[in-house]
């Protein structure tokens, strides 16, 4: 239902957003290497800078004309008709996706903006804004999309980004391999997606999303077989791309790309496509009770596990990782208790600190010359301080830390619907708290080895303003982008709810006191200072305690189990990576090379054979004649 | 009364039998110059069966450039080459009685195929008929000119070809320089 | 003139030309070779010739001549060559030059 007003008109702008950027890839592939660089980066940017400004724009629009059911669909064309499936090129905006593409368009045009200083010094220029134009074309696909096919499409198209851009220095074989294992892992989720896909089409009929959740909950009972299939199976999906257990070894080492991409991709946008999914077809979870707790009881244990490991590493980005596994984990779990705006909430507070944290960590790369390890760095607050500042902020916002920052508000969100939902549970809490006093104290332990202590490397570079700006600006959301949402103790504001709550049901909560409410906030308040205070006791005061701790037996086995990972690469080596390669060690000489090998093993047995014949004497050529002449004459002779 | 046809008929088949044994003699011999000269026999006689056939002009060139002409320029090659006794030693060592199995066979193989096509065609009536040279030359100087003329561009290249190809190596083409 | 029969004519030629053939296959010698190529060139004339005599038409002695032509120039062009073959290998054994064996 088309509204009217010049607002209908803005609405209709909604192709253009992915459109830009995909235009824009187009270009820079097809003419990029015959532009200059500054042409090249006035596409790259410029394409996703309009996009932000018409997501603005379309925003501003669909808030002042609330169409019907505060939803606006816009079919652009139909991409194929076949035995009964025609799914459409068709765009849907409603809350949910307008929060997604608001993230994607303003986050990502500021990364963008980020990268032409960052890099400036690479030959892979053009190439890189060529990949990075078409990840956010494919995320926008992916968020704007109408239907599951269409979704689909961009839910790869991200997937081959993530794999181009990780891999973006492919010379280098480790990150050919980083590249790899993070496609091969996200890979294992698209499948079972897929194979949900499947499932949803078969049942319905349709893939249009909004018809399958309207007519799922009347043609499934809770609770029934094919609910938890197919939950389940969109589970794995975003399970995959989200890097949360088990499929979460990809992360860290997706680290080998590029810091821009990194911000981007693994940490603002393509990792919570996961948490997007979950929360676009949450009826079918509703419908699957089994199913959403396993998405709680995988949130929980993976914030734990991310953030455990993020305290025992030493690269910078590799700690940034652990602890996006871990905050995804935390959305998760507000969305396996239901709490669905909640986990939106958190992922845009999410989007803002850790992208912020990411592009400090690459201007703090950038200046020490490519210096990763934080053992190496120490003492740099002096000599960068606009990157100390911005990255104290997202430290802090990370940290939760209370009253001020961004990230307060949503963790605080989350905790207090993880405790009140009727579908959570105190010890889901718990899990939470703990992972909170965690986070406080690696995002702090990452600011005093980094920042603090003695001078470890010199600085080469000083950064531009590509770079200042868009920290500034990151810094600036991540305090104020809290404000939209208080919870009640705090003056009760819930704008942000309140518009998704068109879009997303709402969580149903169990009766649960005012007091309560404040002794929990009080908690988790405490929680988060605490941490704070842990890391400055260990890592600014007395810097040798974490060596001390780490070297007592327990502490040091803990550290290892800690540092690799919690052994999940190890584990899939051993289960997956050995009886493949044994496999296939074993049936190297298979039968199928056979067919092959027969056909050069005849044509060589074939020369062998006509050899004999080629002696070199007359007088057997003029036998082969006369043998001829005579086969010849007896096919005539007994016609 | 034996008629004139019958006659000519008794000279085919003994001239027939000439050349059979006398080229059955040609490829048997051990020595070159025996084979030659049964060549020549053979040579004559298939020619006295041109001329029972009403072709004397075939006749005469059989005689006189085949028997005549090629036959003698293989004697004057093989007294070139003055092989001697040794040849013949070694023709001896090649023709033992197993080196003749196979071809034999092919040949006989060939002979009885092409006999057997030719018996079961039945027999043809001819009427004889003498065709005259005269008659030859206006066959080849009418509807085959251009074979005449093709005829003699091949022994002009056979020509050449024979002299360039004959020389010994090293012979300078024209005393243009000194010959050392 | 005869009143022969043309199968007997072309039955001659054709026991001729295996004769030939059995030569050309058996002898070593390059001289017999091209011997026995030379019978078997006579053997196809003699088969035009009583082709000719058949049809009571010169066209038979002409394709004589022709083959007649042909022979000649073909074996001086051999003699040639086995005048050269015979400088090269020092002896008259075709079986020497096999070099074109694979």
């Amino acid at each position: 239902m088309r509204p009217t007003g010049c607002e209908a008109n803005m609405l209709d702008l909604l192709w253009l957003i992915p459109a830009f950027p995909l235009g824009g890839f187009l270009l820079l592939v097809l003419a990029g290497w015959c532009l200059p660089r500054k042409g090249v980066a006035a596409v790259g940017v410029g394409t996703v800078g309009i996009a932000a400004i018409l997501a603005l724009m379309v925003a501003v629009a669909f808030a002042l004309s609330a169409p019907t059911n505060h939803a606006y669909s816009q079919q652009l064309r139909i991409w194929f008709s076949v035995a009964g499936l025609s799914p459409s090129v068709s765009l849907y905006l409603d809350a949910l996706s307008l929060i997604m593409v608001l993230v994607v368009t303003v986050v990502g045009f500021l990364i963008h903006l980020y990268s032409v200083e960052y890099m400036a010094d690479d030959d892979g220029y053009c190439r890189f804004f060529a990949y990075m134009n078409l990840f956010v074309a494919a995320m926008l696909t992916l968020v704007l999309a109408d239907n599951l096919v269409l979704l689909y499409l961009g839910w790869e198209g991200v997937g081959l980004c993530s794999y181009l851009l990780i891999g973006f220095w492919y010379r280098e074989p480790t990150n050919a391999k980083a590249a790899i294992k993070a496609f091969v892992m996200t890979r294992v989720g698209d499948t079972a997606m897929l194979v949900g896909l499947f499932l949803l089409f078969h049942s319905f009929g349709t893939v249009q999303i909004q018809e399958i959740l309207q007519r799922a909950p009347q043609e499934w009972a809770a609770g029934s077989t094919l609910a938890l299939l197919a939950a389940a199976l969109l589970l794995a999906g975003a399970v995959g791309k989200s890097a949360q257990l088990p499929l979460q070894a990809w992360l860290p080492d997706a680290m080998a790309g590029p810091t821009p991409v990194s911000a981007l991709i693994h940490a603002a946008t393509m990792v919570t496509a996961g948490v997007y999914l979950i929360a676009r077809t949450n009826v079918l979870f509703t419908l699957a009770p089994a199913v959403q707790s396993a998405v709680a009881v995988i949130g929980v244990g993976t914030l734990l596990l991310g953030g455990l490991s993020a305290l025992t590493q030493f690269d910078i980005k590799r700690v940034l990782a652990y602890s996006t596994i871990s905050q995804i984990g935390y959305m998760f779990l507000a969305l396996g208790v239901g709490a669905w705006s909640a986990a939106m909430f958190h992922f845009v507070t999410h989007a803002c600190f850790k992208s912020l944290l990411f592009l400090a960590a690459g201007s703090v790369i950038l200046s020490a010359g490519h210096e990763q390890n934080m053992l190496r760095l120490g003492g740099l607050r002096r000599e960068l301080p606009l990157t100390f500042w911005t990255f104290l902020i997202g430290a802090c916002s990370l940290a939760s830390l209370p009253l001020v920052t961004a990230g307060f508000y949503s963790k605080d969100e989350i905790l207090w619907y993880v405790w009140s939902s009727e579908r959570g549970a105190a010890w889901l809490w718990l899990g939470g708290l703990a992972g909170a006093l965690i986070t406080a104290v690696y995002s702090f332990r990452m600011v005093f080895l980094t920042f603090f202590g003695k001078a470890g490397t010199l600085v080469t570079h000083r950064n531009g303003t590509a770079i200042r700006v868009p920290l500034i600006i990151l810094a600036v959301l991540s305090v104020i982008v809290g404000f939209v949402q208080l919870p009640d103790t705090f003056g009760d504001v819930r704008l942000f709810s309140r518009v998704l709550d068109t879009a997303l049901p709402k969580v149903v909560t169990g009766a649960v006191s005012h007091a309560t409410e404040v002794i929990l906030q009080v908690v988790a308040a405490a929680a988060c200072l605490v941490g704070i205070g842990v890391a400055i006791l260990i890592y600014l005061k007395r810097p040798d305690y974490a060596e001390t701790l780490a070297e007592t037996p327990a502490g040091s086995v803990l550290h290892r189990f800690w540092r690799a990972g919690w052994g999940f690469d190890w584990l899939y080596h051993q289960c997956f990576v050995r009886p493949f390669l044994w496999i296939a060690r074993v049936n190297r000489n298979d039968f199928i090379d056979l067919f092959t090998d027969a056909v050069s093993l005849t044509a060589g047995l074939a020369n062998d054979a006509l050899r004999i014949t080629q002696t070199g004497r007359v007088r057997q050529y003029a036998a082969g004649i006369a043998l001829g002449a005579i086969v010849a004459l007896w096919i005539v002779v007994l016609r | 009364m034996l008629r004139r046809e019958d006659a000519m008929n008794s000279v085919f088949y003994i001239s027939a039998a000439v050349a059979i044994l006398s080229t059955v003699m040609v490829i048997t011999r051990l020595n070159a110059v025996h084979a030659l000269l049964y060549m020549i026999v053979s040579l004559l006689s298939v020619a006295l069966i041109f001329f029972v056939l009403g072709a004397p002009f075939a006749a005469a060139l059989e005689v006189i450039i085949y028997a005549g002409a090629i036959m003698v320029l293989f004697v004057f090659v093989i007294m070139m080459l003055n092989l001697g006794e040794r040849a013949r030693t070694q023709e001896a060592l090649w023709l033992k009685p197993g080196t003749w199995m196979g071809p034999s066979l092919l040949a006989l193989v060939l002979a009885l195929e092409l006999v057997y096509i030719l018996a079961g065609t039945g027999v043809t009536p001819v009427t004889p008929a003498e065709i005259t040279p005269k008659q030859v030359g206006i066959a080849l100087f009418g509807p085959y000119l251009l074979g005449v003329e093709l005829a003699s561009l091949l022994l002009l290249a056979g020509l050449v070809a024979a002299y360039h190809l004959g020389r010994r190596a090293g012979q300078s083409d024209s005393g243009t320089g000194d010959k050392s | 003139m005869a009143s022969l029969p043309m199968e007997h004519g072309l039955i001659l030629a054709a026991i001729l030309f295996s004769l030939g053939l059995a030569g050309v296959l058996v002898r070593r010698n390059i001289i017999f070779m091209l011997l026995s190529v030379e019978i078997m060139l006579n053997a196809a004339g003699l088969a035009f010739i009583v082709a000719g005599y058949a049809q009571g038409q010169p066209d038979g002695q002409v394709m004589f001549i022709f083959i007649l032509t042909m022979a000649a120039a073909k074996v001086s062009v051999a003699l040639a060559l086995v005048l050269q073959f015979y400088r090269g290998f020092k002896t008259l054994d075709v079986d020497a030059a096999d070099r074109m064996r694979g």
